[in-house]
């Protein structure tokens, strides 16, 4: 049962149209709709704004600006905790970032509440803003550190070395659902249906904002349709619902427009990396170094962990990784799938690409040359080091020994190239609780407040809780995603399947461990022994520790591993590349559901080809605004940018990751994926394009005519 | 999203009648007007639905071409058995644009008369000449690399999103109009409008007349070519587009036609670079004669010989 590729319980509601999302939810009954309005500068202040128009609007309740909004909590410094930090809206008339919001309209139906919206008057003050992420200075103040011998010596001696710069732009998630909120407050409680992937931790946040305890909040997040870490971190649909269903006394919805998920999602933010590779002539690497600047906020300092992906990845006597954190007039940055490694190992894994073609080693062998077994960061042996497995098992089922010479193989018109790229991911445990519930009637109950957003979780919960406790998959009711039920760390982190199907199990284990005490050893059915020993039924919680407490995670450094291989055809007059066929291969210790696993994995992958080719949220330098906000211009891979592509999981178990063996494979695919498609365009034509995306309208300067 | 009230009129002349009502605008597949007006940017007072009032007929004429109906879906007329036997330019150019979805919706008059996709021209919070006459246009000195590089001005840099309406240009149609009691014909050529000083006027169409439909003329002889570069395979707007009509003349590839998309505001074409000389380059450089460039726009220059070239490789 655990590993067989079962289809997602919830896929029939979910085609069906009868699984509600937030903004379908029904329960509170008619509500009430808000539309808010955005900064049309990027920095500076509200000069003057008049909301008076868009009051008069028959169907109209309430228009909020910095005048007249509700007292809200105060946010702590750039250092404060992401999920616990209040995050209140109309503080002052100062504009922080492009598309703050400056003005909030409750009406009786979506139309009214847009319509007034674009009402309100607002005149700006703009002031200069800083909006342009440089390359660091010579003087730059670095973070993160972790430094080991002598990086700067050994570049200064090396004969075969890399040294180069590569620059990643903005991502957004942009799931399919929005983010969207109907909240309800009664009777001294508030309700959120919340599009969001981490309920308990929200909680703080929103109780920090609005004023309230904490257990005078519940939300229920029951469906979500995509997170990719954009329903993480509080934002301003939950905060101005909640403060609006307080005020009004109705049930009140808020949506953002997908151009509104541009301004009030964070983003991931750009990075500039110096990436330092240095190695004897059989290719064993004498020093890596990786200094990687990031967008930061003034308020907010989320660290997009670039430079660090290497640390661990390869062995190498001279290490130095560290951070620059650059303040610019923008949004905070949040996580983004992926976060560090999406970006970071593409550009790392270019780096080694480009260290393999100096050398003349194939890029494949370099890297197993290279493998290592030890994290010189925590000092600790990694555990479930497979890294070697999964590009031996990729370049022989990809045929990566009829690798073309680099800008030799043609198909037409199209250069033909291969590429191939390492991933690492790191495994987070965090505590986490889940209740299991035999009843005596003949069903099983589970609950949790981890969310399914889209990824498989109440597939993967009734897998382990039916092969546990030996009954059908049918007879086991699985409820998540509500703020009330037993505590984890939702989903994010790619935590979210271990953490809780661990602590489901262990909920099981204890169930079985009571009814053998009451029942003798050997049973046939498990239920004709509930109703005979526990008529009332039997529940049990099952609990994970946080990896800070638990052992293993002191003796052990725990990663997920990865190899993905790509060919690419680039039209030799155009410039135009087109990814041909791609394969992942990965270990990340047991694999619950081959089938959403897969999905997932290869959902990463499909990012990884994004990033590489097609996705750039560009800043106006002038303006600190947007320049695309739309999927028309946002480019992500359509269906026919993705050929067959596949990903194979290897018979994988890590008994040092946890008892089931389990580890996460959220972000896992997305990983070096992107570096792979790079090498490919490389591989192709010999053009080594280290600014991403790699455009048609960067490559084509550097093609040869061919006529 | 401003309030508007709504008709749907029954024939050709209601249409127009109700047309010439202040603030009105004609919506068709609806596949552009509603996502400018859900931005803010068109908020006409009345919508006139014309779906209802027929011509969405495709008819052979006594001339021996086509007159498309104003009220064709772009997915019917790139599937007519005519369309793509004798002009394959044209059905290849609307199944290279926007999505099987949009496609079965957009009319062709829709089509003609889309609005640019210039990212500064779709964010209400930016200065276009377009939107509003005067105050000025942030794409210039603004990050994008689909701007023109041909026929801009001062005012505007847009370029013209339609693919159809390249392959239009290529075949010479023409544009069927109606108002109150008349009724004109309007080449391809000067539908268009260059921006100017007036970028805001984007078509040769009046107020108060009606597209009713579209001619072509008789079939054109040769090999029909329509290729898009475009930074993804679907879904994506042409960096440059170009239709071509070639015929091989003892041995030598004649280009008869050739029209770009994705260099201007307009579909651009320079009948001096047709029958003219062999070299792709030299006819590239006649195309192009006059184009300025940005560095973000500079490859378009170098992509319309190599695209030419390309093409006329394949031309037997």
């Amino acid at each position: 049962m655990i590993g067989e590729g079962i289809s997602r319980t919830d896929g029939p509601v979910k085609v069906t149209g009868r699984a509600h999302y937030s903004l379908e939810r029904q329960e509170p009954g008619q509500a009430l709709y808000g539309h808010i309005v955005g900064a049309g500068i990027g920095y500076g202040r509200i000069a003057r704004i008049d909301a008076s128009a868009a009051e008069r609007v028959t169907g109209v309740h309430l228009v909020w600006t910095y005048h007249n909004a509700p007292d809200q909590g105060s946010p702590e410094g750039p250092e404060g905790d992401m999920m616990d930090r209040a995050r209140p809206e109309f503080v002052s008339d100062r504009i922080d970032y492009y598309g703050m919001p400056v003005a909030f309209v409750i009406a009786d139906s979506f139309e009214i509440a847009r319509h007034a919206a674009g009402l309100v008057e607002v005149e700006y003050e703009a002031e200069p803003g800083r909006y342009v992420l440089a390359t660091p200075a010579k003087t730059a103040q670095w973070k993160s550190e972790t430094r080991i011998g002598d990086v700067d010596a050994i570049m200064a001696e090396a004969v075969n070395s890399v040294d180069q710069l590569y620059s990643t732009p903005y991502h957004f998630g942009q799931p399919m659902e929005p983010n969207a909120c109907l909240a309800d407050w009664r009777d001294g409680h508030l309700t959120l249906f919340l599009t969001a992937q981490m309920l308990n931790q929200l909680i703080s946040g929103l109780a920090a904002t609005v004023k309230l305890d904490r257990n005078q909040i519940t939300i229920d997040s029951a469906y979500v349709g995509g997170g990719f870490g954009s329903k993480i971190v509080l934002h301003a649909e939950a905060v101005l619902a909640s403060l609006a269903t307080m005020h009004l006394n109705q049930p009140v919805k808020v949506a953002f427009t997908r151009r509104q998920i541009f301004t009030l999602v964070g983003h991931r933010p750009a990075s500039i990396s110096r990436v330092r590779l240095a190695a004897t002539p059989e290719g064993q690497l004498t020093a890596v170094g990786h200094d990687a600047a990031i967008q930061i906020s003034p308020s907010e300092a989320w660290d997009e962990a670039v430079s660090s992906v290497g640390r661990a990845l390869y062995a190498t006597p001279n290490l130095l990784t560290r951070q620059l954190h650059q303040t610019l007039d923008m949004k905070a940055a949040e996580p983004v799938r992926g976060p560090g490694e999406l970006a970071g190992l593409m550009v790392f894994e270019s780096a080694v690409d480009e260290l393999a073609e100096q050398l003349g080693v194939d890029p494949v062998e370099l890297r197993i040359r290279n493998d290592t077994d030890y994290d010189p960061d925590k000092e600790l042996p990694l555990s479930g080091r497979r890294l070697v497995d999964c590009l031996r098992e990729g370049a022989e089922q990809f045929g990566w020994s009829e690798r073309p010479r680099t800008a030799t193989r043609r198909d037409g018109r199209w250069m033909i190239g291969y590429g191939v790229a390492s991933s690492m991911r790191g495994h987070f445990q965090t505590s986490a609780e889940a209740l299991v519930r035999i009843d005596p009637e003949g069903w099983v109950l589970v609950r949790s407040d981890m969310t399914d957003i889209g990824t498989g979780t109440y597939t993967i919960v009734a897998q382990v809780v039916a092969e546990v406790l030996g009954v059908p998959m049918s007879v086991v009711r699985v409820e998540l995603a509500n703020s009330n039920h037993p505590k984890g760390n939702g989903a994010g982190g790619s935590w979210g399947a271990a953490n809780t199907t661990v602590s489901v199990d262990r909920a099981c284990s204890t169930l079985l461990e009571r009814i053998r005490a009451a029942a003798g050893t050997t049973y046939n059915d498990i239920f004709a022994e509930v109703r005979r020993h526990f008529p009332d039924g039997l529940e049990a919680i099952g609990r994970q520790l946080a990896g800070s407490e638990d052992p293993n995670y002191q003796t052990f450094s725990q990663y997920t591993y990865g190899a993905s291989f790509a060919e690419v055809g680039v039209d030799i007059d155009t410039g135009e590349v087109r990814l041909r066929r791609m394969l992942g291969v990965f270990a990340a210790g047991r694999i619950l559901n081959r089938k959403t696993a897969r999905s997932q994995l290869i959902g990463g992958m499909i990012w990884g080809v994004g990033a590489a080719l097609h996705e750039e949220a560009a800043v106006d330098p002038r303006f600190g605004s947007w320049v695309n906000g739309d999927f028309a211009e946002y480019l992500i891979p359509t269906h026919a940018d993705i050929p067959a592509i596949d990903a194979i999981m290897l018979d994988d178990f890590d008994e040092r990751a946890n008892h089931l063996g389990v580890k996460g494979i959220g972000e896992l695919g997305a990983g070096g994926t992107g570096g792979s498609v790079a090498n490919a365009v490389y591989n192709a034509t010999g053009v080594r394009i280290r600014d991403f995306p790699i455009t048609l309208g960067k490559l084509l300067p550097h093609l040869p005519r061919d006529r | 999203m401003k309030p508007f009230s709504y008709e749907r009129p029954a024939t050709p002349a209601e249409a127009i009648e109700a047309a010439a009502r202040p603030g009105a605008r004609i919506i068709a597949g609806g596949t552009n007007l509603l996502d400018l007006m859900k931005l803010g940017i068109e908020g006409p007072a009345h919508i006139v639905d014309i779906n209802r009032i027929g011509l969405d007929r495709i008819e052979d004429t006594p001339e021996g071409g086509l007159r498309i109906g104003a009220l064709v879906r772009n997915a019917d007329l790139a599937a007519h058995p005519r369309v793509r036997q004798h002009y394959p330019v044209l059905t290849r150019a609307l199944v290279s644009g926007a999505s099987g979805q949009l496609r079965n919706k957009a009319s062709v008059s829709g089509n003609l008369m889309q609005r640019t996709r210039c990212p500064y021209f779709y964010n209400t919070d930016m200065a276009c000449n377009k939107r509003r006459p005067g105050s000025g246009c942030s794409a210039i000195g603004g990050v994008g690399h689909n701007f023109a590089v041909l026929g801009a001005s001062d005012a505007c840099i847009a370029t013209h999103p339609s693919d159809m309406c390249v392959a239009l240009r290529a075949l010479d149609a023409v544009v069927e109009i109606e108002s109150a009691g008349a009724k004109r014909s309007i080449a391809i050529a000067d539908f268009h409008l260059l921006p100017g000083d007036t970028p805001h006027l984007e078509t040769a169409l009046q107020p108060g007349e009606l597209i009713t439909g579209i001619v072509l003329p008789s079939p054109l002889a040769g090999t029909q070519i329509y290729r898009k570069v475009r930074d993804r395979a679907s879904y994506a707007f042409a960096n440059v587009s170009m239709a071509l009509v070639a015929t091989v003349e003892h041995g030598e590839v004649v280009v008869e036609r050739l029209a770009f998309g994705g260099l201007a505001l307009k579909p651009w074409r320079v009948e001096a670079a047709e029958r003219g000389p062999r070299d792709p380059d030299a006819i590239a450089d006649i195309v192009l004669a006059g184009a300025k460039s940005c560095t973000e726009t500079a490859y378009k220059l170098p992509l319309v010989s190599r695209m030419l070239a390309a093409a006329l490789e394949t031309v037997q």
